[in-house]
């Protein structure tokens, strides 16, 4: 008895064609794991040697012995202050110019100048910032390598990812409110202020959480222009919660495991994971307040 | 360049002129007084966003000023053929050289087997997330792509010095665990992020008609991928590519701990090299303010920022002229 043949049957080529289509998608997956994998396995190496190091003692002492014993205090106060000051020069200059380039700027030659001029500044290296902010304050203007420079240098680095983030959250917002509000009769400027602004205030805030993370993670332009690995600094009562002065020398994480990370005699490896945990938290603390504020922002929209 | 639509002028501020002759002027002169604060305080606040504006153009003439004016001195001086074409570099010695090719081969080493390992892993890890990931997996992935984006580059040159290290001595022979090979599986990790997302962007640009198309056609999904797909979002595949190459010329502080810093031309993977710009980093702090070597370090500074604008800026074009092509 003959078999009916199936003349929908897939034939040994499509059979073949299928097969390949399988086994890309595996190899397409297995690329996306091969990147997560490392990552959770360096960020657990990282947390388990670090655990024992942290405690309550290691994050409130200041660091002793060119950070070989005591704790991290000292630095942590100082990417603290520099993160703040960093912001506090960024952060007005790089929303308003946001601002400009979505709801000013006309589109000519000038506006595609900043806006290549943006792209090239998120481009620089973190080192050549360093240099330019040793040659400009440092060298021409005869500042102090310190924390006002350092957070100087800092700004500017920082200034594309303001810019950046500020614009795109203006330019979530619909056109229509804006039109309706100056078919009220608003200005311009009164526009953005009770309208534009305050429907992407998230979007702009979100911008700025990165700013912080970036500015607390960097090392390089600050190790040029005021970081230093290991200082004295006030150790008793109030004084130790503002060590430093504007225009003095500081520590910060970044700086504190760049130094630490090569070989400081006589220190135990937990401490050195220490302080790499902490950095390593600290940065991821703040970034996922950047995911948490944006998947509010999402839910929330209302348009 | 696509400018958000350019605002259809609003009306200007609201100055009542006039000079209040009607009756109840009272009230409405009051009024106009407060309009024309407002006004004058809108003037202000406009200049100051117009000058904000500008900020980012003030910014790059200001390094690319202050960068060539500390190393203008040098320039006249320079043994450019040296510079280029020598491997001897003795910044320190009583009769210094300054040959900078061990380092911008060492750099560009570095930054070119990072790209070898991270462009196939991103793009593969792009498609997967774009085309097959059902939207849980998308976002998980997401997720992890942006933890690994944050981790800041000292803590991954950390990782280099303490991690990795110890594991190429062990299982690949190195003498000395910083090297290329160590500076290399940093950089792919941390420009992987950026060519994962730059990618993603390219594919999803691609319209869905294309896709349907092929599928019409019968092709299943690898095969849209492989003849649809990648040539239609091949320019932002391209620029994903440059700007990770970008990424890895420029980093610092993972190359400063992870390569071991010895400035020669390497010949297996395991050799220590020097980068460019580690040897800013790790030689500014001795070089004294107004002598050549301090000098030099500002001229390398020009050459990496001369590459990294480059390769940036045509990567932006890439992206930009694809983008449009897409909205055609």
């Amino acid at each position: 008895m003959r078999e009916m043949s199936n003349p929908f049957a897939p034939t040994a080529y499509e059979q073949q064609k299928a097969r390949t289509a399988r086994v890309m998608e595996y190899v397409f997956l297995a690329m996306g794991i091969a990147l997560i994998i490392p990552m959770l396995l360096i960020i657990g190496v990282i947390f388990v040697k670090g655990w024992p190091a942290l405690s309550w003692e290691y994050l409130t002492a200041n660091p002793m012995r060119g950070g070989a014993a005591g704790g991290i205090w000292g630095p942590l106060i100082g990417t603290f202050y520099l993160t703040v000051l960093c912001l506090l020069i960024v952060a007005p200059v790089g929303i308003m110019a946001g601002i400009y380039l979505n709801e000013y700027a006309p589109d000519n030659r000038l506006t595609r100048a900043i806006m290549i001029a943006v792209t090239s500044l998120a481009g620089v290296p973190s080192i050549v910032h360093a240099l330019f902010g040793l040659g400009a304050f440092v060298a021409a203007m005869h500042m102090n390598k310190s924390l006002l420079v350092a957070a100087a240098t800092l700004a500017v680095m920082t200034l594309p990812v303001i810019i950046t983030s500020t614009r795109e959250a203006l330019a979530a917002v619909p056109r229509n409110f804006r039109e309706a509000c100056w078919n009220l009769g608003a200005t311009r400027w009164q526009t953005i202020r009770t309208i534009v602004l305050p429907n992407s205030i998230s979007g702009i805030l979100t911008g700025v959480i990165l700013v912080v993370a970036r500015a607390a993670g960097e090392t390089a332009p600050i190790m040029l222009t005021g970081a230093v690995a290991s200082m004295w600094v006030e150790d008793e009562g109030w004084a130790k919660f503002t060590p430093y002065r504007l225009d003095e020398q500081f520590m910060a994480m970044a700086m504190h495991l760049n130094s630490i990370a090569r070989d400081v005699p006589g220190m135990p490896e937990s401490m050195k994971f220490g302080s790499a945990l902490v950095l390593l938290l600290l940065i991821l603390t703040i970034n996922s307040a950047a995911v948490v504020l944006r998947l509010y922002l999402r839910r929330r929209k209302r348009w | 360049m696509s400018l958000p639509p350019a605002a259809a002028e609003p009306p200007k501020a609201a100055v009542p002129t006039g000079d209040g002759k009607d009756a109840g002027a009272k009230a409405r002169a009051a009024e106009r007084r407060g309009g024309r604060a407002t006004f004058r305080g809108e003037m202000v606040i406009e200049f100051l966003i117009r000058l904000c504006g500008w900020s980012s153009i003030i910014c790059v003439a200001a390094i690319f000023y202050f960068i060539f004016q500390e190393a203008a001195p040098v320039l006249p001086k320079m043994n450019w053929g040296e510079f280029f074409g020598s491997v001897t570099w003795r910044p320190t010695s009583a009769e210094p050289r300054y040959g900078a090719l061990a380092l911008i081969v060492g750099n560009f080493a570095v930054a070119i087997v990072a790209m070898a390992m991270a462009v196939p892993l991103g793009l593969g890890a792009a498609v997967y997330i774009s085309e097959f990931a059902g939207p849980r997996v998308r976002e998980t992935m997401k997720i992890a792509i942006e933890v690994l984006a944050a981790v800041p580059s000292i803590v991954w040159g950390f990782i280099g010095l303490t991690i990795i290290s110890p594991l190429l001595i062990k299982y690949a022979g190195a003498e000395l665990g910083s090297n290329l090979l160590n500076g290399s599986v940093i950089l792919a990790l941390m420009s992987v992020p950026l060519i994962v997302s730059i990618s993603e962007d390219a594919l999803r640009a691609v319209p869905d008609s294309y896709r349907e198309a092929a599928m019409a056609l019968g092709a299943n999904k690898w095969e849209m991928v492989r003849r649809v797909l990648f040539p239609a979002a091949r320019n932002g595949l391209l620029a994903a590519c440059m700007l990770g190459v970008g990424r890895a010329v420029g980093e610092t502080m993972a190359v400063l701990l992870a390569t071991g810093n010895v400035v020669q031309i390497p010949h297996s993977f395991v050799d220590p090299i020097k980068t460019l710009t580690a040897t800013i980093a790790a030689e500014m702090g001795e070089a004294t303010p107004g002598q050549p070597h301090y000098q030099v370090l500002f001229l390398i500074g020009i050459l990496l920022l001369v590459i990294t604008c480059a390769i940036n800026v045509i990567a932006d074009f890439i992206i930009k002229g694809a983008k449009a092509k897409a909205n055609a």
